[in-house]
């Protein structure tokens, strides 16, 4: 167990080593300072020439939301007719059927909000052709989309008081040309040399050495399964995801990939600090963000390493700790820091199922999800947290009985009512959701559009609530990790997540984008004896108890019915 | 939204080529150095291909070391878990036959000394491993069954213990396949 301890402070420590330099060099990029990537400049000049646009053209806030919804729309529509008509599409060699209607709109929506929740198996639900031109493409657009929209935010915090908050679209393409695609190489590489196919041959069949034949699905995973981790995407290209021994061969693959999920949203809080010159400011953030990992990732690890009270009582030691839906080669603890590390950042793979993990585990990744900012997806992280941080400016503010300020701007009525509304979607869409498959289970089971073949409810009692809630905080956090027991492969599912996942993902972003927009047009005024100061730790107290009370509260009564009441039948 | 449709579609366009196309066929590329040449890494025995090196199959000859109880019956054309929650009582009745049929076919061996990964469903169905305390567990029987001495499973198992990564990072393993395939050289 000490080897495995020891595995997963490694990793975090590499994270780190990775993350703070890479934070540097993304402020930099976006602020047009030399690189050593610039010799990409030509091939993006290119780009813009081809596609008629002009990098200098500077765009305010209502245009860099106009651009991203066009474009987003786009992607939608493409990818909905791909999924719709793969059948017939080349690059299919295991002739996989296409998907049905409320699937590929499930489908699109999910890798478009950089979800990827999967209502299918990679194995037999999509091609090649779809594996690459749908999920691949949209596992880059989506981060790079998020990350563009951070990168507004981060101008118009810079600002004294501008309406130009540079190019959404220069954004866009520099991040998938110096940041996503050189880094993906070096993760896709490392996973061949491993063990990872990468060719386009189809699937194979094997005798086994007793004599079984059985089939091996391949195909061209590696740079997948790099992207998907490096832009916080998740969706795995084989049913079991990261836990399958050719998508995560070995230990190093593990650490590999656990790396480059966690790198970019830390190297974007520190980009900040060197974005806006405030470093001490982006410490404070990191601080809080890491104590919140922490106090998720202990109790997880304790419940994992401790395996499960009921198999306990039947005689077995469980040195390994509790493995059901896990791997050997992974063990619990790198098991347990994963199922932490994939839950705050959005990423949702999964090297381990988490249907089968403990109770106190099950309950910390719902908490992760629901906070969805301790590091959180590329870019949009920062952007749920940002929001955390106006609410705290203005209770801060209500205390102290002074007009509350952020970054030398006044924050008003307008800006707190945003703030408000996008923390209070969560609750909303989660409980609510959760609320309709309850009442939809109990009443309409059997129905054709709801559960075919039956129950989709996958364990009884406590934790079949569980499983109901998982998916929808999962959607709605645009995790894309399940409670993989659930039966979702139907219309109710496919459907109600799908809109979910949709105002999940797109009102956390116009919120914060418009109201650091509406800031930077104000007069600014300068810091005084009299401002509050958001870089020291009293303020981060502030906002992790902001953090903590809206989670908390609002989700308290649902947790209650699923992973607590759980715990407290099993231990 | 009009202006800005058309820079959106032709981007749309160039970053197809660029991550969906480009990307892969570069990665593949790479992959054809690689020891399986991105196809995937296969094992041989006898002159036969029976295995992929990293992929978990199904030993239900006593005589073999067993792997671990799988929810997809080790055919890896799928993938996959019980998913199974902690408290569900139909799962317990499944984990308490498993310890029961392994303790009908090892006798000698103590409830407390099973490792619980031979009563639990890998995640991916495909586990390729044991722990070693999972592959020592079974040399009793599989010495009486092959009449070989203990002490030379024993040893054969020790041999294929594959240790942390750099002797310092993660879990100590042994690969079924290739553990049987060993044993079915010994002379």
């Amino acid at each position: 167990m000490n080897t495995e301890i020891a595995g997963i402070i490694a990793t975090y420590a590499l994270t780190l080593i990775i993350a703070i330099p890479l934070g540097s060099y993304v402020a930099k990029m976006f602020k047009g300072e030399k690189t050593w990537l610039d010799f990409l400049a030509p091939v993006e000049r290119f780009i813009y020439k081809l596609c008629g646009i002009n990098p200098k053209e500077e765009m305010n806030w209502k245009q860099h939301l106009k651009a991203l919804l066009t474009i987003n729309l786009l992607w939608f529509v493409y990818a909905f007719f791909l999924l719709l008509f793969q059948d017939k599409l080349p690059l299919n060699p295991d002739g996989n059927p296409a998907q049905s209607p409320d699937l590929a709109f499930n489908t699109a929506i999910s890798f478009l909000v950089n979800c990827n929740l999967q209502h299918y198996s990679g194995e037999t639900g999509v091609t090649y052709f779809t594996q690459l031109f749908v999920i691949t493409f949209l596992q880059f657009v989506s981060a790079a989309t998020g990350i563009a929209a951070v990168v507004v935010v981060f101008k118009a915090l810079k600002e004294k008081t501008t309406t130009k908050l540079g190019n959404f679209w220069v954004f866009l393409v520099k991040t998938n040309t110096r940041l996503l695609i050189p880094i993906c190489i070096v993760v896709a590489v490392v996973l061949a040399f491993n063990g990872t196919p990468t060719s386009y041959a189809g699937k194979d069949t094997i005798v086994t050495m007793q004599g079984d034949t059985v089939g091996v699905s391949r195909g061209p995973a590696a740079g997948m399964i790099a992207i998907k981790h490096l832009g916080t995407n998740g969706g795995g290209w084989f049913g079991a995801n990261s836990i399958h021994p050719l998508e995560n061969p070995n230990y190093l693959t593990n650490m590999t990939e656990a790396v480059a999920q966690t790198i970019i949203p830390i190297a974007m809080v520190f980009a900040l600090g060197f974005f806006i010159d405030r470093r001490r400011f982006s410490r404070i953030i990191f601080g809080v963000m890491t104590a919140g990992m922490i106090l998720l990732m202990i109790p997880t690890l304790i419940a994992e390493i401790g395996g499960n009270p009921a198999i306990a009582k039947m005689g077995i030691t469980q040195a390994t700790g509790a493995m059901e839906g896990k791997e050997v080669r992974f063990g619990p603890a790198a098991t347990a820091y994963w199922s932490t590390i994939t839950t705050i950042i959005s990423t949702g793979s999964v090297n381990g199922f988490h249907d089968s993990t403990m109770p106190m585990t099950g309950m910390m990744e719902l908490v992760a999800m629901m906070t969805n900012c301790f590091y959180g997806g590329c870019g949009v992280g920062i952007l749920n947290y940002f929001i955390f941080i106006i609410i705290a400016v203005f209770m801060s503010g209500l205390m102290v009985g002074r007009t509350p300020e952020f970054m030398g701007h006044k924050v008003e009525a307008k800006e707190i009512k945003i703030a408000a509304l996008v923390a209070l979607l969560s609750p909303f869409l989660i409980l609510a959701g959760t609320a309709l498959s309850s009442y939809i289970l109990s009443h309409h089971i059997g129905t054709g559009w709801a559960t075919p073949p039956a129950n989709w409810l996958n364990n009884p009692g406590y934790h079949g609530f569980s499983e109901m809630l998982y998916e929808y905080t999962s959607s709605n956090a645009n995790n894309g990790s399940g409670f993989e027991g659930l039966g979702d492969g139907n219309v109710f599912w496919n459907v109600s997540t799908g809109f979910v996942l949709i105002l999940g993902r797109y009102l956390p972003i116009l919120g914060p984008v418009a109201i650091a927009g509406i800031m930077a047009q104000k007069k600014y005024v300068p810091e005084s004896a009299g401002t509050l100061r958001t870089d020291t730790v009293t303020f981060g107290v502030m906002t992790m108890a902001v953090i903590v009370i809206i989670a908390a509260l609002s989700f308290f009564p649902a947790l209650a019915l699923g992973p607590i009441a759980e715990y407290f039948s099993l231990y | 939204m009009r202006r800005y449709f058309l820079p959106a579609l032709k981007l749309t366009i160039v970053l197809i080529l660029l991550t969906a196309g480009l990307y892969p066929l570069l990665i593949a590329g790479i992959g054809k150095l690689t020891p399986g040449k991105g196809d995937g890494v296969t094992v041989t025995h006898h002159g036969r291909v029976v295995g992929y090196a990293n992929i978990g199959q199904k030993f239900t000859d006593e005589k073999y070391f067993q792997s671990r109880p799988s929810a997809v019956d080790y055919n890896a054309g799928g993938s996959g878990g019980s998913n199974k929650g902690p408290s569900n009582p139909d799962y317990l009745k499944i984990v308490q036959a498993r310890i029961d049929t392994f303790l009908v076919h090892n006798p000698g061996i103590r409830k407390e000394q099973i490792p619980a990964e031979l009563v639990t469903a890998s995640g991916s169905g495909l586990d390729p491993d044991l722990s070693p305390a999972g592959a020592l567990v079974q040399v009793p029987r599989i010495a009486r069954l092959r009449g070989i001495p203990e002490e030379k499973v024993q040893q054969l198992v020790q041999d294929h213990v594959k240790g942390p990564l750099l002797g310092m990072f993660g879990p100590s393993k042994v690969n079924v396949l290739q553990l049987n395939i060993a044993l079915d050289n010994i002379k």
